[in-house]
């Protein structure tokens, strides 16, 4: 099997499994309890928060573990709303992640908010002029992901977290995507509130990270027992965060393979695509990418035949087009980025990790030469060696 | 993952009668680019209206590639008559069936069929009847209806499975939902006059 879509999830790395299992299995105490049994794995979970604060340049207490990135997402619109009860309008962009998105249609549609999404140019990058104008008195909130999940654009979060700070308006961050893949500092981008996901970081699935920078009027979203100093209740998944911790520690140590290997590989897989199939072309700004996101769209075939001949192949990766998720229009990514139908349809997502070699690259073009080709031959918007 | 049967995914890495059909005289065309699905329907048909071959090009998905190849087996020996009665469930079926969420594959390969008989025929297919519901994908009131009676369809969602509508932009999807909420309500009070 070649697994080329990190951006959906990740392989927790044998690292992450060895330091997880004992708390899994004989150390079960409970962190609050008081005795050294509990004590030790309290130790533990303390050692975890302070391995992710370093990923991000936080300060341990800023950390609150949640149980995935869609709840971080939740809690920090959650929490400003509740701390401006009296402003009802909020900031997003055209492209977020469904964890803010649907969030924000929720909010809109049945709390009386009004939303701001602001839209990209055909390069996936922020009209940063509509996101500077729309903010005013009533902004509770502004939400702007670090990095795109589909096409793997990276936003300019500093600069919009200072606008926001002049206005004393919140800035929220999603930065599960671009968490382990670029570096991310809260204090020197200013962000006040940052989410994070253990299984897009090796770690497993059910754990995530919602920073609150010190000083930010946080109410809970799960209220309960007195963990995570009453910012979420519930007992701590002590095994996956302390697999989350190491596989933060990891990140921060893999972050330079992730900028020379990894994009070295991405760039090959990208130029011999462009090189071997005609009628290709790159979504997004390409100066501006994670290192390990290819957005790339086949003209006149659509995504999911492309899916399902890369699987008999044992290729792993994600379309663009929406026809696999269940609704039949492009993802609203490629459409907010005006991306031509001919190209959205069969665009697919491949996202790397430091476990992908270059011999995997070649197999992947090696096999969809011949599939992109076979697609092209039943196409009727494909004639002569081009659309029509 | 979509729970294909062994025959779309066998219909779709080998589709049969694939390519422009040389002689054809009957073309059928449905779907577009910006739909993501489209299918070109060709037939050659004899003098006594008997399809004696057929092919089609498409893009899309693969149950759409697998259901117009199941199409074209299908209707290939018969007559155009009996071509004319062949429904999106027959399709369905061959395929042993499709994901409830594919089921519009087959519904294009019904409406090409269609249109291929009617351009053999030389009969202009006039603009739809009724009123325009879903723009993104041509769907009128009056399609919906006959889709939530002959279908047993309970809501949007199913709407936009069968025939797309409501899928591209949703700007419709207020106006489907109180067709089939209609529809639904007249079904049941003539069932209670029955």
């Amino acid at each position: 099997m070649i697994y080329t879509d990190n951006n959906a999830t990740t392989r927790v790395a044998d690292e992450v499994i060895e330091e997880m299992l004992p708390y899994l299995g004989q150390f079960y105490g409970n962190p609050s309890s008081m005795y050294g049994f509990a004590d030790m794995v309290n130790k533990k979970v303390q050692q975890a928060r302070t391995q992710v604060a370093d990923l991000i340049n936080a300060d341990p207490g800023e950390i609150i573990f949640t149980a995935c990135g869609t709840e971080s997402d939740n809690a920090a619109v959650n929490a400003a709303i509740s701390a401006f009860p009296q402003k009802k309008h909020i900031i997003t962009t055209a492209v977020e992640h469904p964890a803010i998105r649907n969030l924000c249609f929720h909010l809109q549609k049945n709390k009386g908010y009004k939303v701001t999404f602001v839209p990209v140019d055909k390069k996936g990058r922020l009209d940063l002029d509509t996101l500077y104008k729309a903010m005013s008195d009533d902004t509770a909130v502004i939400s702007v992901m670090w990095a795109n999940n589909e096409t793997g654009v990276i936003f300019p979060i500093a600069e919009i977290a200072q606008k926001a700070k002049e206005k004393g308006i919140w800035f929220h961050t999603d930065a599960v995507q671009a968490a382990g893949k670029i570096p991310i500092d809260v204090k020197a981008a200013g962000v006040d509130m940052l989410s994070l996901s253990g299984h897009k970081i090796h770690a497993p699935k059910g754990i995530g990270v919602l920073y609150i920078k010190k000083g930010i009027k946080f109410s809970p979203f799960l209220i309960g027992g007195h963990q995570e100093k009453g910012r979420r209740g519930g007992t701590e998944n002590t095994a996956s965060i302390i697999a989350l911790g190491k596989a933060c520690e990891l990140a921060k140590a893999h972050l330079p393979l992730m900028d020379t290997q990894v994009r070295a590989i991405r760039d090959y897989l990208e130029t011999r695509l462009l090189e071997a199939i005609p009628a290709t072309s790159v979504n997004g700004d390409t100066e501006n990418r994670l290192p390990n996101t290819l957005s790339i769209g086949f003209d006149a075939v659509e995504g999911e035949s492309i899916l399902m001949l890369m699987n008999q192949a044992g290729i792993c990766a994600s379309s663009g087009s929406a026809c696999t998720s269940g609704s039949l229009d492009p993802s609203h990514v490629l459409m907010a980025m005006q991306v031509p139908f001919k190209s959205a349809h069969g665009t697919i997502r491949f996202s790397l990790s430091h476990y992908n070699t270059k011999a995997e690259m070649d197999t992947i073009v090696q096999t969809l030469i011949p599939a992109i080709d076979k697609l092209r031959q039943i196409s009727p918007f494909w004639k002569d060696g081009k659309v029509v | 993952m979509w729970n294909y049967s062994e025959k779309v995914m066998e219909h779709f890495l080998k589709p049969r009668n694939v390519g422009e059909l040389e002689g054809a005289n009957a073309i059928g065309e449905t779907g577009s680019l910006s739909c993501g699905d489209a299918l070109k329907l060709y037939l050659k048909v004899d003098e006594n209206e008997r399809i004696i071959d057929a092919s089609f090009m498409t893009f899309g998905c693969a149950s759409a590639v697998a259901s117009s190849s199941a199409l074209t087996e299908i209707i290939k020996g018969m007559t155009l008559d009996d071509a004319a009665k062949i429904t999106n469930d027959d399709i369905a079926d061959y395929l042993g069936g499709l994901p409830k969420e594919k089921m519009h594959c087959s519904v294009m390969g019904q409406a090409a069929l269609k249109k291929a008989i009617a351009n053999f025929r030389g009969i202009q297919i006039l603009e739809k009847p009724g009123d325009m519901v879903c723009e993104c994908f041509d769907v009128t009131d009056l399609e919906i209806i006959d889709a939530v009676k002959n279908n047993g369809l309970e809501n949007t969602e199913d709407v936009t499975n069968y025939l797309k509508a409501g899928g591209g932009c949703g700007k419709c999807l207020d106006r489907i939902e109180e067709i089939v909420h209609k529809t639904m309500a007249s079904m049941e009070t003539s069932s209670a006059a029955d």
